[in-house]
């Protein structure tokens, strides 16, 4: 979990430089400009990947026709579709498809598989929204209070705690809880989303109670992949802060101990952290395909894994498409919030 | 009378795995208020030590194992920890020695400096500022209303160690312990950093401990030096006196080290050897192995500091009847 990210207190700096604010706001745009042709340079990318694997599993005029159909029809089916033109014209099509939410239709759903996938969206990302939540509540307090005070019986439990954490895997977490929750306590629901509202088309179970109790366990094992890999980062960055000459100096000029911690320590530590949450989070939808099957949460991760089985492809491909476009979306705002919180990158503009 | 600070046989150990190391071994130094002190030294004799000790804030596994540090009269080792907070860039101001490092990347100057005056007054962030204001301009940072509202890194080194030394002025502390504050910077930056911080000490009445490698500097500034090795001290004195007459030969060969007055294209001298580690400090004197004077005695006994010149300077060698009246410097 060590990144070679710009590390503040690096020796980069530029001497004597003194920019003016305006030269460091057209940096500031011009950073921002080639962070976003860089996401679309790999939206491109995933187009293709996505492209050539409908190209190549599978035959789609095989899929729409039956066995009677003659070689000349399915010949004449293929021009019609376009299916003969060269590879380059048949990607521009489908990315210009792709660019109008037209991906293909799902052969089971006999729906646009964009729409399935909508459909599905509301449930993963709330799944993933309540794991953030958890992960952010907690890896925040314990990460600083385990680098502050290494030696501290919570600290230690918390280390070994976080080794089996990331050593047990995700649906093995999920059953013990819903062993342990659902079967034994009885507290907890351990299947659906529960009861849900639909607010202006999105259905959400964040709004009644007995929605949140169901997303109380799916949220809890799907951040347990996540939260002790944070704390640890959290805390490998803070403890090396906390030797820098700038801590030292801190100290040294009387501030009281929470200013030393919660600012000049903790600020410092945020900028590497920033950087691996954007990819994480990406990780998270990853695991949403484990946790949703395993609580049968009716989301996109549930609906991948039924497509699989049901060989899919169109919907395959629109999975990979719209979680490959979240991705770089994802990953392109924490680059900018990172250019926000990091002066030097602002100035540098070259993270 | 007492004085602005007294070390008393201070000792500093680092706890390590297979046992406790020496790191400042029975060192004991006084300064008065506007007095200038300068400890001198190798890399690892134990300068660096010395000051973090007198405000207690020591690396971890180093503590103070014994000896007496008072400063303006309180015993620094009992104090509170909220009583020492207080005394931190307070009454104690420290400057560092790599200036890109010293000053925290992600804030500005302005919050810096700002936050060190609200650790310390009662007063108001407008007062604050204003008072940051009169410091930068003390230390001539042009334009400093602008710099306020900058990161460090949008400034050179000699400009953030003038801003460094900005922070330490701001509370008006009775003593500056400047820890290699020029090693860092051009030759040329050198020079205006140590008149500024000289000037200062005259101009707001502030004691200062220069601890620097570098004995020429310490001779232009300082009153008086220590001359340290393996976490001793082992001359001091007043500087004219040490510098034209040194006694220990590890202060004759400092001196004779230095470029000054050499004929040009003749050889440095250097002192032979290296600076002994604390975990292998040599017995007897620890400076024996490299000393064109040393005896079996030197390696069987540790020399005490005893009086010299009058009780003017003070010296740690068996064999200060050679170096009495003798010239043995090279220029």
């Amino acid at each position: 979990m060590r990144l070679p990210a710009l590390r503040a207190g690096s020796r980069k700096f530029t001497h004597g430089a003194d920019p003016a604010p305006d030269a460091c706001r057209s940096l500031m745009f011009a950073f921002i400009i080639r962070r976003v042709l860089q996401a679309i340079l790999v939206m491109v990318i995933i187009a293709f990947i996505g492209f050539a694997v409908q190209h190549s599993i599978g035959d789609p005029v095989r899929d729409m026709v039956g066995e009677r159909v003659s070689l000349a029809e399915r010949e004449a089916l293929r021009e019609q579709l376009g299916l003969n033109d060269p590879v380059l014209v048949q990607f521009g099509r489908f990315c210009w498809k792709a660019l109008h939410g037209d991906l293909g239709t799902s052969y089971f759903h006999k729906r646009p598989a964009l729409d399935v996938i909508v459909s599905k969206a509301p449930a993963t990302l709330e799944l993933v929204f309540g794991a953030t939540v958890i992960i952010l509540l907690f890896c925040f307090p314990v990460g600083i209070y385990t680098a502050i005070r290494p030696r501290a019986w919570f600290s230690r439990l918390v280390m070994a705690a976080s080794t089996i954490g990331v050593a047990v895997p995700v649906f093995l977490t999920a059953i013990v809880l819903i062993y342990v929750f659902g079967v034994e306590l009885r507290w907890l629901p351990t299947y659906g989303r529960g009861v849900t509202v639909n607010v202006g088309g999105w259905d959400t179970g964040l709004l009644t109670a007995d929605g949140l109790r169901h997303l109380i366990l799916p949220s809890v094992s799907l951040s347990s992949i996540m939260l002790p890999l944070y704390i640890r980062l959290i805390r490998s960055e803070m403890m090396e802060v906390l030797e820098t000459e700038y801590i030292k100096f801190a100290w040294a000029k009387g501030l009281s101990r929470w200013r030393v911690w919660l600012l000049h320590a903790f600020k410092n530590t945020l900028l590497p952290v920033i950087t691996v949450f954007g990819v994480e989070i990406g990780i998270l939808f990853a695991f949403t395909l484990l946790t949703e099957t395993v609580f049968q949460w009716q989301g996109m991760g549930f609906m991948f894994l039924e497509a699989v089985e049901r060989s899919d492809t169109a919907l395959l491909v629109a999975y990979l498409v719209v979680v490959g476009v979240m991705f770089v979306v994802i990953n392109t705002v924490v680059d900018i919030c990172y250019g926000l919180v990091n002066p030097m990158v602002r100035i540098a503009g070259n993270p | 009378m007492t004085h602005l600070l007294e070390v008393e046989n201070l000792e500093v150990r680092f706890a390590l795995r297979f046992g406790d190391l020496t790191a400042i071994d029975d060192i004991s130094f006084h300064l008065d208020k506007k007095e200038k002190l300068g400890i001198v030294g190798e890399s690892g004799a134990g300068k660096s030590v010395t000051g973090f000790a007198i405000i207690n804030l020591l690396s971890k596994p180093g503590y103070i194992a014994g000896g007496r540090i008072r400063f303006e009269g309180r015993e620094i080792s009992r104090l509170s920890a909220e009583a020492l907070r207080q005394i931190r860039g307070n009454r104690i101001s420290m400057i560092f020695q790599d200036p890109m490092m010293t000053l925290n990347p992600v804030l500005t100057i302005g919050t810096q400096m700002v936050e060190t005056v609200l650790a310390h007054r009662r007063v108001g962030k407008a007062e604050a500022r204003a008072l940051a204001l009169e410091k930068l301009r003390k230390v001539y940072i042009p334009s400093p209303e602008k710099r306020l509202d900058q990161y460090p890194h949008e400034m050179s080194g000699g400009m953030r160690q003038r801003i460094v030394i900005a922070i330490a002025l701001l509370t008006d502390p009775a003593l500056i312990i400047a820890d290699e504050p020029t090693t860092a910077l051009d030759v040329t930056i050198q020079a205006g950093i140590m008149e500024l911080l000289t000037e200062l000490c005259e101009t707001e009445e502030m004691g200062l401990i220069l601890i620097t490698h570098d004995l020429a500097v310490v001779s232009q500034v300082t009153e008086r030096i220590a001359v340290m090795y393996a976490g001793r001290i082992i001359e001091t004195g007043y500087t004219a006196d040490i510098v034209a007459h040194p006694r220990h030969p590890y202060t004759i060969g400092l001196i004779n080290s230095l470029p000054g007055l050499r004929q040009a294209g003749s050889r440095l001298e250097q002192i032979p050897g290296m600076m002994p580690n604390l975990t292998a400090i040599p017995a007897g004197c620890a400076f024996h192995p490299r000393c064109f004077l040393a005896t079996p005695e030197c390696r069987a006994a540790r020399p005490e500091l005893v009086a010299v010149n009058g009780g003017r300077q003070w010296a740690a060698c068996h064999r200060l009847e050679l170096t009495a009246g003798r010239n043995l410097l090279h220029h």
